[in-house]
């Protein structure tokens, strides 16, 4: 393992000291670790509150600020973080509106967040918690914990995070969340395997000519392993993989702020079709240059012209990656005017960066 | 041999879990990179080095009041799914437990079912989905039947590591349905899970302490 760290369990604290010392915008707390709004609590919007394992940065930490995310938990290195985090964290940046967490689709994301929803509820803070649920590679969700939560995360914190600057209530940002969820859909592939600090080695074994099709954001295996080939027929299979999916119905569990409990509610992503519009994301998982995103980006562009899908905003970089794993990811989210209009507003984050 | 099992010996297993989790970080993580993300044995020798670190603290403890604070330190130190699923096990089983400064087999029995409860509460996981309930599940089972035929605790223990060890090897051939090597199908079959071996090597541990191995 060659990599730029100190200390094996130093980096996540070391990592988020640099970002603090890089960016006024942003605080951090080391017992528990957190990161915050420099200029929060804001008295006027909701907090917005996310967080995950490191190692997908910039996600969640890279985030925070204006226009987006109020607070971030980073746990170890793909591990999630936990409960006392999450509600240490929303009790800094809670203004009075309450908190809204935005939580990814993973086994120890959910459970660690549910706690810490409880937990909060429990000290009167006004509390909800939104799940992600957009990776298409899934299929068969009845015998799993469901799809993983992915690319559409970035673009939820974007557009909740600028509707909460705006001065919606926390009903109107968890409606709005849970909208964004429900529009997004996900696929990604890896050229090679990405190496945890503390484990000192590759996650899994691939061939030269091999690669893992389907992957998630913690190089744990993914849909299928096949031979390499282009760029223009891995973008094709990616983009099919989305436009493909057909309309997706799932029982997702919400917090019922009203009964202090949880509630099992149905809800369907519907499927792309032509004539829609769309914010596209082409994203590195870490180790992909920019030069090939663009090469994606050519094909993806030409998929959604033939298709008839209008492509009206873009994101193209790293965003939400997986250490230094090659491999890109494509997300599109269905985008109405509410969302384009906040996808739009000004954001001020370490990561994120317009309209200011 | 033993009757009961004294608080001194509670404290004691939990010292020797963080050995034993020390000694097979890298088994477990390995497990781990097989269907999951490699770092079980990283989290689970994250959060029980914190626990030993409780246990200086535990002298003038009931057991309930010592296995509760495990589970409190387990959740608020290793994160992901590890951390809630044994958090709650053992803070359930401390719940159940709590003012004894002793057990004996209907005791222990007990404690281990309610653990298994708080853990299919919050995992949702049932026997059969190749999750450490593949393993507490037959060990709850061994240790009720035990406790129905007057066992003596010394032969309840072996059951339940014999139990324990049966449901281990089960999940070897089981497909997936939970957490993130359900996302691998089918190719999840053939790898043994790695909560439930760290579960087994909990369970081999309390039968060491009781047989006096320990």
């Amino acid at each position: 393992m060659k990599k730029l760290i100190n200390k094996v369990d130093d980096v996540v604290v070391e990592q988020m000291q640099g970002m603090a010392a890089a960016h006024a915008g942003v605080k951090i707390n080391l017992e528990p670790k957190y990161m915050y709004r420099s200029d929060s609590p804001i008295s006027t919007k909701v907090a917005i509150v996310s967080g995950g394992g490191s190692g997908h940065e910039p996600m969640h930490c890279g985030f925070v600020g204006m226009g987006m995310l109020d607070g971030a938990c980073p746990g170890e290195m793909f591990t999630s973080p936990t409960p006392d985090q999450m509600l240490e964290c929303a009790k800094q940046v809670n203004g009075g509106p309450g908190v809204l967490f935005l939580v990814k689709n993973y086994t120890g994301d959910v459970m660690n967040f549910d706690m810490a929803t409880e937990m909060l509820h429990e000290e009167g803070i006004a509390v909800q918690s939104i799940l992600v649920d957009d990776d298409v590679a899934v299929k068969d969700s009845l015998y799993t914990a469901g799809r993983r939560g992915v690319g559409t995360t970035v673009l939820m914190e974007k557009i909740v995070g600028a509707a909460a600057e705006a001065g919606y209530n926390l009903d109107q940002c968890a409606d709005l969340a849970r909208k964004v969820n429900c529009s997004g859909r996900s696929m990604g592939m890896a050229l090679t395997s990405c190496i945890v600090p503390a484990g000192g080695k590759p996650n899994f074994e691939i061939g030269d000519d091999e690669i893992e099709f389907g992957v998630g954001i913690h190089g744990e295996p993914g849909r299928k392993r096949m031979k390499h080939t282009t760029a223009d027929e891995i973008t094709s299979m990616l983009v099919s993989g989305i436009l493909e999916d057909e309309n997706y119905t799932r029982t997702v569990r919400e917090w019922d702020r009203i009964k202090g409990d949880w509630e099992d509610k149905v809800i369907t992503s519907d499927a792309l079709k032509a004539g829609d519009e769309v914010i596209v994301m082409v994203n590195s998982l870490g180790g992909t240059p920019l030069s090939e995103l663009y090469v994606v980006y050519k094909k993806l562009a030409e998929i959604c012209e033939a298709k008839g899908i209008k492509i009206v905003e873009k994101l193209v970089g790293a965003y939400i990656t997986s250490l230094e794993m090659q491999g890109c990811t494509i997300t599109m989210v269905k985008a109405d005017a509410e969302m384009k209009k906040f996808w739009n507003a000004p954001v001020n984050t370490p990561g994120l960066r317009w309209g200011i | 041999m033993m009757n009961v099992i004294s608080q001194v010996s509670i404290n004691e297993w939990l010292k020797e879990i963080a050995v034993v989790m020390r000694q097979n970080k890298d088994y477990l993580s390995q497990l781990d990179a097989a269907i999951g993300d490699a770092d079980h044995g990283i989290n689970m020798d994250r959060g029980f080095q914190k626990v030993l670190i409780k246990t200086e603290t535990f002298a003038d403890q009931d057991i309930g009041a010592m296995l509760k604070n495990t589970g409190m330190t387990l959740i608020s130190s290793v994160g992901g799914a590890s951390g809630p699923l044994y958090g709650k096990f053992f803070m359930q089983m401390g719940m159940a437990l709590m003012g004894k400064m002793e057990l004996n087999l209907e005791d222990l029995s007990t404690g281990i079912s309610k653990g298994l409860d708080g853990v299919k509460g919050i995992g949702k996981a049932s026997v059969g989905d190749k999750t450490m309930v593949d393993v507490w599940t037959p060990v709850v089972e061994s240790l009720s039947e035990s406790v129905n035929q007057k066992d003596t605790l010394e032969i309840a223990s072996d059951k339940m590591v014999i139990a324990a060890d049966k449901g281990l090897k089960s999940t070897i051939n089981m497909i997936a349905r939970k957490g993130r090597a359900s996302y691998l199908g089918e190719r999840s079959i053939g790898h043994q899970d790695p909560g439930a071996t760290s579960s087994c090597f909990i369970v081999n541990i309390l039968q060491g302490i009781i047989v006096g191995k320990k």
